[in-house]
């Protein structure tokens, strides 16, 4: 076995070497170089598009609530350029992560779409996305216009692949009537570690399991993140070379979470949405989710609810993020038209952020951000407040994969099968080889 | 046949006329098989020989570089210091759980219903309806429907056993042996009505002069049943058996979506880890290598149940 294992290591390096230097020939463009490639001096894209009347196919995952706000902003572009018409198609995320790479390659790709932000590096690096350095420069976008972490999160190899649309971090959200109940304010929420474990003890007196803590990615693994950063801990170091998910902080943050399913502050075997419901529904008081709650919440009839940012748990303030971005996908024809007026698009929603918010996300630029009629938006920027605590994966292909390992440890260890540390370890060990198998296949 | 051969024209005279018919006759089947041939040519076995090629890579379908790796992919198996080795036998015991309690009463139960729809009574057909329905249904309907009555906190099977001061607390999704139980569960219930049609097809077809001749002879209804019934369902059986084993070696959707594997990755099945690999990670040739272990698995168990109903009919 030993023998197989080095013989296919040193396969795999010398073929992989190979590769890495094919892929530099190609100018990091893949099989169909494309002019204005893209780089730190690459030349502003146009604003404005004036050729001939070009039809353009963006896809996203936007199922929810949000799918409709964005169908609204892609009609007033339409209407305001005669000449492009851009037709939007929607899929569930999962599909569409698998579905877009296989049209790309076979040419039916669409020109447009959306990316998660632990998305990008991998879809860069397979040839999929073109660099956007272009529109950024035209733009005029700079690092300081956003949120620093989501702006670099869209760059690999030194070019960027993505630009931020919104972010969508976690907040907490409480039932405000379920509060009351146990004698606490529902206008002061806990933001300290002693003030939520008090206010989980009131509840629990009144035989109310106030935090359920859910073993799924949606919403346990966020909140496990979230609670790694914020006892200064990392998923992993920067050039993600292995995880550090499983050192002292993780442990912590794990522990915190399965002490509420011990100590009574959460049922066992809290199900998929389960805690999301039981907020709803009264039988919880608190739950940690991501900011698309807020459009769930607001149709629920006679529900009294608020949202605030993260307690502070740990030593400092930090929470889990999403990010959606605007990418570009690799065509078999190179059509400049329509590369042009897809940036033109791209440029043109991202300045309409804040009516993107009103589907319930954080703008992505500042200057929207810190606008008067953003900050009207209450939940938005309860939750939009947390800007410089959130965190993002690193930038590298096949992120996902490690971080998935990562799924089952959370899961393993909330249902009361493994210990924290035991389970992390384990993880950790698995992420690890998955690291370095994807360094050797992306040759990073 | 010697009527036929009667009526046709003397054998000398047409010798080259025959000559001309025979060997057109020798084209027909094939010409009758060739759209077959063609789709499963393009469909089945194309794919299936590009499988074993992409199995002896490191194959990621967008990436220029596609290094071959022998059958390192195949090893990595059996290694268990490579990163897919406990995941991957994770899996396969996932399924041959699944498999070896969901055959038995994938194979009795729908029996025993077919036995019963089979008689006559007010409202047959109504309840050969009833039986069948679910199946009708896909799997994420079904799939998300007992996902929520399952929930182990807020699902209605739990209020109802408390209602009747049964426990309950049972983690139907989240822990073991209940997730099993579950999945067994709802597959029962979903594919019932699948079996027991063909079952039912089946019985129609044992001769009603069988019945007739064992009651003469003093059968009860037992003996009925084991001497004339299911004998006679035996090339149903075989059919049954061998289909229900591939069907749950390749549950996917049941456990994709009540039990996402959990609790950890102990109800991920096979199949939803070879599609992890193949088509999240993007690790095509280790998936590809996996379902070419699983196929040969399968093939094996089919060719054992094959023999012991071949055996049972010397």
């Amino acid at each position: 076995m030993n023998n197989n294992l080095t013989r296919r290591g040193l396969l795999g390096l010398g073929v992989g070497a190979s590769g890495a230097v094919l892929l530099g020939a190609c100018g990091d463009d893949g099989p169909n170089p494309v002019v204005n490639g893209g780089g730190s001096d690459a030349q502003p894209a146009a604003t404005t598009y004036s050729g001939p009347n070009v039809t353009l196919t963006f896809w996203n995952g936007f199922t929810g609530g949000d799918g409709p706000v964005m169908k609204s902003l892609v009609d007033k572009f339409n209407a305001a350029n005669p000449n492009i018409k851009v037709t939007m198609n929607v899929y569930e995320w999962a599909d569409y992560y698998q579905k877009v790479p296989a049209a790309v390659s076979t040419g039916n790709g669409p020109d447009l779409g959306i990316m998660h932000v632990e998305q990008v590096a991998t879809n860069a690096a397979r040839g999929v996305v073109l660099p956007l350095d272009d529109v950024a420069a035209s733009l005029q976008l700079k690092e300081e216009d956003f949120s620093p972490p989501v702006w670099r999160a869209g760059v690999y190899n030194s070019k960027r692949y993505a630009i931020p649309l919104d972010v969508h971090p976690q907040g907490m959200f409480y039932n405000k009537k379920v509060l009351r109940t146990a004698g606490l304010d529902p206008e002061k929420p806990p933001t300290t570690n002693e003030e939520y474990l008090a206010a989980l003890d009131a509840l629990k007196a009144k035989g109310i399991q106030g935090h359920w803590a859910s073993p799924f990615p949606f919403t346990g693994v966020h909140q496990f993140e979230s609670l790694t950063w914020q006892f200064g801990g990392q998923l992993f170091d920067e050039a993600a070379g292995k995880p550090l998910f499983a050192e002292e902080p993780g442990v912590k943050a794990l522990t915190w979470l399965v002490d509420l399913v011990k100590k009574g502050y959460s049922p066992k075997n809290v199900a998929q949405d389960a805690d999301a419901i039981a907020l709803q529904n009264g039988k919880a008081a608190f739950n940690w989710n991501g900011i698309w709650n807020i459009n769930t919440l607001n149709g629920v009839k006679g529900l009294e609810w608020g949202v605030s940012a993260l307690p502070q748990i740990g030593t400092q303030k930090a929470a889990w993020a999403g990010s959606h971005n605007f990418v570009q996908f690799k065509q078999k024809a190179n059509d400049q038209n329509k590369l042009t007026a897809g940036k033109v698009f791209i440029n043109y929603i991202s300045q309409q952020s804040l009516e993107w918010a009103k589907g319930g996300q954080v703008p992505a630029r500042k200057e929207v951000r810190e606008g008067t009629d953003f900050k009207a938006l209450k939940e938005q920027s309860a939750i939009g407040s947390q800007i410089d605590d959130l965190h993002f994966p690193p930038s590298v292909p096949g992120i996902a994969d490690a971080m998935a390992t990562m799924d089952v440890a959370v899961n393993e260890a909330i249902l009361l099968r493994k210990e924290p540390a035991k389970a992390l370890a384990d993880a950790a060990g698995k992420a690890g080889q998955i690291l370095e198998q994807n360094k050797k296949k992306y040759g990073g | 046949m010697a009527v036929k051969e009667a009526v046709r024209p003397p054998a000398v005279a047409a010798a080259t006329g025959r000559k001309k018919a025979r060997s057109h006759r020798g084209a027909t089947p094939y010409l009758f098989l060739l759209p077959y041939a063609l789709i499963f040519a393009t469909f089945t076995l194309v794919p299936a020989v590009y499988g074993i090629w992409i199995s002896l890579h490191d194959w990621d379908y967008l990436l220029p570089g596609k290094p071959f790796v022998g059958l390192a992919n195949y090893a990595a198996l059996f290694d268990w210091a490579s990163p897919v080795f406990d995941f991957f036998w994770q899996s396969m015991q996932a399924t041959g759980i699944f498999t070896v309690f969901s055959v038995p009463l994938l194979i009795v139960v729908p029996l025993g219903v077919a036995l019963l729809l089979n008689r006559a009574f007010p409202g047959r057909t109504l309840f050969r309806a009833v039986y069948f329905a679910p199946y009708v249904l896909g799997v994420a309907v079904i799939g998300l429907l007992w996902r929520f009555l399952l929930d182990p906190n807020l699902g209605m099977v739990n209020a109802a056993l408390g209602a009747v001061g049964l426990p309950a607390d049972t983690p139907w999704t989240t822990g073991l042996p209940w997730a099993w139980i579950s999945l067994v569960g709802v597959t029962v219930w979903w594919t019932i009505g699948f079996n027991a049609v063909i079952y039912l097809a089946g019985l129609q077809d044992i001769p009603r002069d069988l019945y007739d001749a064992a009651r003469v002879d003093g059968a009860g209804r037992w003996a009925e049943f084991r001497h004339v019934t299911l004998p006679g369902l035996r090339p149903v059986l075989a059919f049954v058996v061998i289909n229900t084993i591939l069907a749950s070696a390749n549950m996917f959707g049941q456990a994709y979506l009540i039990t996402q594997g959990a609790p950890g990755v102990e109800t991920r099945t096979a199949i939803m880890y070879i599609a992890d690999e193949g088509l999240r990670s993007y690790r095509m040739g280790s998936a590809a290598a996996m379902s070419y272990f699983l196929t040969l698995a399968l093939l094996l168990v089919s060719v054992i149940v094959f023999r012991l109903f071949r055996e049972k009919d010397t």
